[in-house]
C-alpha cells in the first residue's frame, strides 16, 4: 500500500496554475526525490501533501487518509508527518530543548519528562546534545536544520517531507543535514525530499520525480532517470545541474 | 508687578492629589489589560479568513480611531450609567463616573492596541505558522504558543508608548468632573485661588512620570536591538 497517494493533484493561485494533474505514488519505505527548475511547483506540491496547501482538483491520501476532504482532521494528521522547510522554522523565541519537546506535549499529549528523554535523544542523534539549552539564533545554518528534523522526528512520524531542506545553506553545512537524512532513508522511513542534491538521490533515492511548469514530467526510477532521462526538459535540467 | 507664587497649598492637598493619581492609574491600568486583550482578540480577528468578522472588527477600529477621545468618554459618561441603571437595577443617580471612563476608555484604546497588534502580528514570519501547524498544532495553539510571544516581544516599546500616551490622555477624564490626578489639582487650585501653581505642579509629576516611563522604553528598545 501506498504512504502517499497523489492523484490528479491541480492548484491554481487565481488564473495562475500552480500544479496541473500531479499523480504520484510513495510506497511505505520508500524515498521519492522530487527535483526540478524553480518555480516548477514542487515546493508547493509537497506542501500539498500535508494540506499546508490547498488544492482545488485531486486527491492525496497519506496512510489513507484523505488530506482534501474537510472532514479530516488535519492537525492530527499533519501530527504524524514530519516536515523540514528550506528556512529551518525553529521556534526563535525557545531553547532548542524547547523546540523538541512543546509539540510533544502540546498536540501529543506526552509527560514534559517523557518528551525531553525523547528529545534528548534524538538531538543526541543529530549530534547536537550539547546544544540543548541555546536559542536557535546561536546555532548556525546547518546545526538549525540538523535540530528542525530531529523537531520532526520527535513526532514518531509515518512519514517524513522535506522541503528544500539544503537550500538555504552555506555550501559546508550540507553534508551535514545530508547524513542525517541518508541514516533516516537507510532505516527505512518513508522519506519525499524536493532537493537539487543528485548525489543525495542517487545514494538513497529509490524514484526520481522531476517537475516543470506545475507538471510531474518524469516518474522514474533512479537509474532510470539518471541513465535514460526520456523528456528532454530533464535532461536539459540535469545537464545544467551535473555539468560543475 | 511679576505673578507672586505661592506653594503653600500643595502640601496640605498631597493626600488629595495621590487620591486622584490613584484614579488615574486605575485608569490607565484597565485600559492597558483590557485594551491588550480586546485588541489582541480585534487583531485576530481582523487578520482572520472569516470575512464577517473580519469586517466587524475593521470596522470596529476605524470608528473609534476616527472619533476624538473627549466625545466617547463624554458619550459613555452620557450613556453607560443609564444602560447599568436599567441593567443591574441600581437606583438612578448611582455615581458611576469611574465605571464609564474605565469602558470608555478601554473600548477607545482596544482600538488603537489592535492596530499595534496587529503589525506584531504580521512581523512574525508566515512559516512560523506552516511550521507550527506541520507539528499538528491547531491555529489557536499556533498563535498561542508561536506567533503571539513573538509578536508581543517585537511590540513591546510600542505597547509601552501606547501606554504613556494613555496615562497622558487619562486626564481627559475631567470632561465627566471626576476627580482624576489632573482633576485633583484643578479643583485644589480652583479652591484656594492657586490655579497655576497647582496646574504647574501637576504638569511638572506628569512630565516626570512619562519621561522616566519614556526613557525605560528606550531602554527595553537598545537591549532588543542588541
Amino acid at each position: 500500500m501506498s504512504m502517499i497517494s497523489i492523484r490528479n493533484v491541480s492548484k491554481r493561485y487565481g488564473s495562475f496554475q500552480v500544479l496541473s494533474d500531479c499523480s504520484a505514488e510513495v510506497g511505505k519505505g520508500e524515498v521519492i526525490v522530487v527535483c526540478g527548475p524553480s518555480g516548477s511547483g514542487k515546493s508547493t506540491l509537497i506542501k500539498c501533501v500535508n494540506g499546508l496547501e490547498p488544492f482545488q482538483a485531486g486527491e492525496i491520501e497519506v496512510n489513507g487518509i484523505s488530506v482534501g476532504d474537510a472532514t479530516t482532521n488535519l492537525p492530527k494528521l499533519r501530527a504524524r508527518v514530519g516536515m523540514v522547510f528550506q528556512h529551518f522554522e525553529l521556534f526563535p523565541h525557545m531553547t532548542i530543548e524547547h523546540n523538541l519537546t512543546i509539540a510533544q506535549v502540546k498536540v501529543l499529549g506526552r509527560t514534559r519528562e517523557e518528551a525531553l528523554d525523547k528529545g534528548m535523544k534524538l538531538l543526541e542523534r543529530v549530534g547536537l546534545k550539547t546544544q540543548a539549552g541555546k536559542y536557535p539564533g546561536e546555532l548556525s545554518g546547518g546545526q538549525q536544520q540538523r535540530v528542525a528534523i530531529a523537531r520532526a522526528l520527535a513526532m514518531d512520524p509515518i512519514c517524513m517531507l522535506f522541503d528544500e531542506p539544503t537550500s538555504a545553506l552555506d555550501p559546508e553545512m550540507i553534508n551535514e543535514v545530508l547524513d542525517v537524512m541518508v541514516g533516516l532513508a537507510k532505516e527505512g522511513m518513508t522519506m519525499m525530499v524536493v532537493t537539487h542534491e543528485m548525489g543525495f538521490a542517487r545514494k538513497v533515492a529509490n524514484r526520481v520525480i522531476f517537475m516543470d511548469n506545475g507538471r510531474i514530467v518524469e516518474d522514474a526510477t533512479k537509474d532510470d532517470f539518471f541513465g535514460t532521462p526520456r523528456s528532454e526538459r530533464a535532461q536539459q535540467f540535469l545537464s545544467k545541474i551535473l555539468s560543475h | 508687578m511679576m505673578y507672586e507664587f505661592d506653594w503653600s497649598s500643595i502640601p496640605g492637598a498631597l493626600p488629595f492629589l495621590w487620591e486622584g493619581m490613584k484614579i488615574s492609574l486605575e485608569i490607565t491600568v484597565t485600559a492597558i489589560v483590557v485594551g491588550i486583550v480586546w485588541g489582541t482578540l480585534l487583531a485576530m480577528m481582523r487578520l482572520s479568513s472569516n470575512g464577517p468578522l473580519a469586517r466587524v472588527a475593521t470596522g470596529y477600529i476605524n470608528l473609534f480611531r476616527s472619533i476624538p477621545l473627549v466625545m466617547v468618554l463624554l458619550w459613555f459618561f452620557l450613556i453607560v450609567p443609564r444602560f447599568l441603571e436599567g441593567v443591574l437595577g441600581l437606583p438612578p443617580g448611582s455615581d458611576m463616573r469611574l465605571a464609564s471612563a474605565m469602558v470608555g476608555f478601554a473600548l477607545f484604546e482596544s482600538a488603537y492596541y489592535a492596530e499595534i497588534i496587529r503589525a506584531g502580528i504580521q512581523s512574525v514570519p508566515k512559516g512560523q505558522v506552516g511550521a507550527a501547524s506541520a507539528l499538528g498544532m491547531t491555529y489557536g495553539q499556533a498563535m498561542r504558543l508561536v506567533v503571539l510571544p513573538q509578536a508581543f516581544r517585537n511590540m513591546v516599546p510600542l505597547l509601552l508608548t501606547q501606554a504613556i500616551i494613555l496615562f497622558q490622555d487619562t486626564s481627559l477624564v475631567y470632561v465627566s468632573a471626576l476627580a482624576d490626578f489632573f482633576g485633583a489639582a484643578y479643583k485644589v487650585g480652583d479652591r484656594d485661588g492657586r490655579i497655576v501653581e497647582l496646574l504647574l505642579f501637576a504638569g511638572a509629576i506628569y512630565f516626570v512620570i512619562c519621561y522616566s516611563a519614556s526613557l525605560l522604553v528606550r531602554h527595553f528598545r537598545k537591549r532588543m536591538d542588541a
